[in-house]
């Protein structure tokens, strides 16, 4: 499938969550996902909120229990891996969230946060504190930084230190959840920019998952589309968020809104044309369009969405 | 975008907080009430410290010719009680007694409250099914009662009396603790940590101890104070042995002994009066130091218009809004204040779509609630002029501000969820606005919201005018909010990032709403917004800002063809459009040389 050999390979994952109240039934977000990450490349992974895009990255991390389906890291399964497992693989295995204020203790030192995997990988207090030095440079934050509380740091830069921590242990993969979609418009370019500078370098693979097209196509090699706990679509980068086969992929493109007001104004009847069609044609979703769902189903359980080709897989460019 | 000139431009708009801060050590050491209090623990405990060598008689030594001697008798400081004791040698030794009290009980709370607390939090499941369990069972126990019951298992003995009752105190601590864990369970750092390898110990010791550590603190104080009243009450009470001398003891004695000396009961009472509220409020103190109730900011100006500003009537006939050298300020904690806006001038056109872009800290949310007479009581306009069709709005009394508010303006929020309040209907919520604004009768409100309702597009109106908050999608209630924002038909609509929160395929359902409300009512609107895309979807004319001004202003199309200001020229650079797409293929670095080791 891959250019390279498959690092990272999900096959047919499930998840599910108990559901509220008592005796309720579980819900099931994720209905049987593959996806396959080679050495050295990003997959982007697009959807809106609630398709399970996040539970992926958290169930490859193992913070959520897979309820079916295996995650195979470097051909080893590690679906269900335990705590001694999960300790080697945190060598490998690296995340960066969303959220740079929750993601960093606010009680702990810049230099206590990046040295603390280190140490538990067996690297000596003084080592880790030289390590975290390199490591501040290569976020291109200044040296004293380490001396300081995450509170004393902006947005942009406490995503750096989010980064110097998951590249600590030189990990082989990094899932990066939604990492510059909290940051303003010029601060996202360069952390974007700092995140592709450590790609090429390293040659650490990326699972990049973002509601954003436009942030996914800059940063991914390939691009798997999902939609309410199903990969609808899965290509090359620039093949899926140009000309996407899926209805959904094509629905998704022409709501982001382009920064060109002639381009968008085309993009907008394009998109009241495709609305009118399927109004008429009655195909696909649902009346409102509101692809996140009303919550008055949670437990529906949607194969394909109706009406709509199963997932639409391009072959490799 | 180059390089230098981008790392230069987020240096400049990333400005962090860089207050000085002070450690809670700090802040407590200029509290006088901290000093004052912490003082006098201190010479309280060291009075009981060197009561053998202050003391000049045995606690409990008795003597026929001290039987109830007036204060000042030599050898008897405050005289004896009616065994012939020396009430200031009791005293003294009555304060160890308090002290040590005091601590076991607090050690024994929070030990025990601790780690319990530590243990639930972070399991769940059936581990914090038990410690919930067990924990609510020792809260069901009569606290005193079941101490004198338990009378003959201590012996009488105040320590081993403590110890049991420090286990009765421990649920306090535990829910503190409890609470606070599963809160730091949530947080993304736990689950960074655990990602990282952490055992669970070390995740609870290194990540979630330093959160927990401030309120366990706050609470000992006041755990201490309780566990000195608790002993002293059991004492009065007579419960315990009577060899040791008591707070509680001397003044059962003193009361018995009320007719012959009522000072005997004073001493005591005092004492232990001093003690235990010294300890309360030093808790007090050390609440503030250690969570950081700053100092109130003071209002150091009153809002102010400058009367000298170019207000003749007739140059401002063609806007709808024009806001003037507008500059706003906040005050300081450390006494100073912060300019967030610096001489803002905009004009808003009836009917037009104005942007107001910049990033986050640029003002814009700033000015567009400046408009709405919403600023924090803290805000301090120090200058410039809004009128809305030529009356100035700046200075108006509340009561004149809610004719303008939700008549003439009205504003859509960025967080539709939590701009509806979660224990009421839809309906209610927009009846009771369009009542306030218009005085139409209950029906004919009802009637007029579900209208509404239907024409912001609710394909089921009469089940969301009934419904609750929590079961509709955030779209829709973009959609109710945005119903009740037009119902009084205002000329300006304020929308603050109203699409920020919501998915992209909402976000354009959303946009074509307001587009198709504002051909039909000729509303302006002013868009708050970050998002270039919707700014080139919606809006005629765009201003731009940057840290408290306004940067550049004109017509969209012509801005987004040659942007004037560099900032402007910076932001739109920053857009990954369709010409961003990675070209290069996946590349295998060689073995040995990946990672940053």
């Amino acid at each position: 499938m891959t250019a390279t050999a498959p690092l990272l390979e999900i096959d047919d994952l499930r998840v599910a969550f108990p559901g509220r109240g008592f005796r309720a039934r579980p819900i099931e977000v994720l209905h049987g996902v593959s996806l396959t990450l080679g050495e050295g490349e990003v997959l982007g992974l697009v959807g809106e909120s609630g398709s399970g895009k996040t539970t992926i990255g958290r169930a490859t991390l193992g913070l959520v229990e897979a309820s079916g389906g295996t995650i195979r890291f470097q051909d080893e399964d590690i679906t269900h891996a335990g705590t001694a497992q999960r300790r080697a693989l945190a060598r490998d295995i690296q995340v960066v969230f969303q959220d740079p204020y929750s993601s960093l203790n606010p009680a702990l030192t810049i230099e206590d946060i990046l040295s603390e995997p280190l140490i538990v990988q067996g690297v000596t207090a003084r080592d880790a504190r030289a390590r975290v030095l390199g490591l501040l440079d290569k976020v291109e934050l200044p040296k004293d930084a380490g001396q300081r509380l995450p509170r004393e740091f902006s947005g942009g830069q406490r995503q750096r230190v989010a980064i110097a921590r998951a590249l600590a242990p030189g990990p082989k993969l990094i899932i990066c959840d939604e990492p510059v979609s909290a940051l303003d418009l010029s601060t996202q370019a360069l952390v974007l920019e700092l995140l592709m500078d450590i790609q090429r370098e390293t040659g650490v693979s990326y699972l990049f998952i973002s509601h954003d097209l436009g942030v996914v196509r800059h940063v991914s090699h390939r691009v798997a589309v999902i939609y309410q706990g199903d990969i609808v679509e899965t290509g090359p980068a620039a093949a899926v968020t140009s000309t996407p086969d899926h209805p959904y992929t094509r629905r998704l493109l022409l709501a982001s809104p382009v920064a060109d007001p002639v381009e968008q104004r085309r993009r907008r009847e394009e998109r009241h044309r495709m609305a009118r069609l399927e109004a008429g044609g009655g195909t696909p979703a649902d009346q409102q369009g509101d692809p996140a769902g009303e919550q008055d189903d949670p437990n529906q359980v949607s194969g394909a969405v109706a009406g709509w080709p199963g997932p639409a897989i391009r072959p490799e460019a | 975008m180059s390089e230098a000139q981008a790392t230069e431009t987020e240096t400049e708009t990333e400005a962090a907080d860089t207050t000085p801060r002070r450690s809670a050590f700090g802040r407590l050491i200029r509290d006088p009430q901290a000093v004052i209090t912490a003082t006098i623990l201190v010479v309280i405990v060291l009075l009981g410290l060197l009561a053998p060598l202050i003391a000049q008689h045995d606690p409990n030594e008795s003597a026929l010719s001290a039987v109830n001697v007036d204060p000042g008798t030599p050898g008897y400081l405050l005289g004896g009680d009616q065994s012939g004791r020396d009430i200031f040698a009791r005293l003294l030794y009555s304060i160890n007694t308090s002290v040590l009290s005091g601590l076991i009980g607090m050690s024994v709370a929070v030990a025990v409250g601790l780690t319990f607390g530590l243990i639930g939090g972070y399991f769940g499941g059936r581990t914090r099914f038990a410690t919930e369990w067990l924990f609510n069972l020792i809260m069901t126990f009569p606290g005193l009662l079941l101490l004198i019951v338990l009378l003959p298992v201590t012996g009488g003995d105040f320590r081993a009396t403590m110890l049991i009752f420090g286990v009765l105190l421990a649920p306090g601590v535990y829910r503190i603790v409890r609470n606070l864990t599963v809160g730091a369970r949530n947080e993304l750092y736990v689950d960074a940590a655990r990602v990282s390898g952490l055992s669970s110990p070390r995740i609870l010791r290194r990540q979630v101890m330093p959160t927990v550590r401030g309120p366990v603190i706050i609470s000992a104080a006041f755990l201490t104070g309780s566990a000195i009243g608790v002993q002293a009450g059991l004492a009065f009470l007579g419960l315990g042995s009577t060899e040791v001398p008591s707070f509680g003891a001397m003044i059962s004695d003193g009361f018995r002994n009320y007719y012959v000396d009522p000072l005997q009961f004073v001493w005591p009472a005092a004492f232990l009066g001093v003690l235990t509220s010294a300890l309360v409020l030093f808790g007090n103190s050390l609440r503030d130091a250690l969570e950081g109730a700053r100092p109130k900011a003071q209002k150091i100006a009153t809002p102010r218009v400058e009367a000298g500003s170019p207000a003749s009537r007739g140059e401002a006939g063609e806007a709808l809004v024009q806001i003037e050298g507008l500059s706003l300020s906040y005050p300081t904690p450390s006494g100073g204040v912060k300019d967030v806006l610096k001489g803002v001038s905009l004009e808003i056109r009836p009917g037009e779509t104005l942007g107001l872009v910049g990033e986050s800290g640029s003002g814009k949310s700033q000015t567009a609630f400046s408009v709405l007479g919403l600023l924090p009581p803290d805000a301090v306009v120090t200058s410039g002029s809004i009128r809305l069709e030529g009356r100035e709005l700046l200075g108006l009394r509340e009561r004149e501000l809610i004719q303008v508010r939700g008549r003439a303006i009205a504003y859509v929020p960025q967080e539709p969820m939590s701009n509806l309040d979660p224990s009421f209907t839809i309906g209610a919520q927009l009846v009771e606005g369009i009542r306030a604004t218009s005085g139409l009768p209950r029906a004919a409100a009802g009637k007029r919201a579900m209208e509404l309702l239907d024409h912001v597009g609710i394909p089921d109106p009469k089940r969301v005018f009934s419904s609750y908050p929590h079961q509709i999608s955030g779209g829709m209630a973009q959609r109710v909010l945005i119903a009740g924002a037009v119902a009084s038909r205002p000329r300006l609509l304020i929308a603050d990032e109203p699409t920020t929160a919501l998915d992209v395929t909402i976000q354009a359902e959303i946009l074509d709403l307001l587009r198709d409300l504002q051909a039909e009512m000729g509303m302006a609107i002013l868009m708050v917004t970050h998002n270039f895309g919707v700014v080139a979807d919606i809006c005629d004319r765009i201003a731009v800002m940057q840290q408290g001004r306004i940067v550049e202003t004109g017509e969209v199309e012509a801005v987004f063809r040659e942007p004037q200001h560099p900032y402007t020229r910076m932001l739109l650079d920053s857009i990954l459009d369709e010409s961003h797409v990675r070209t290069d293929s996946p590349v295998l670095v060689a073995p040995g040389a990946e990672g940053p080791r």
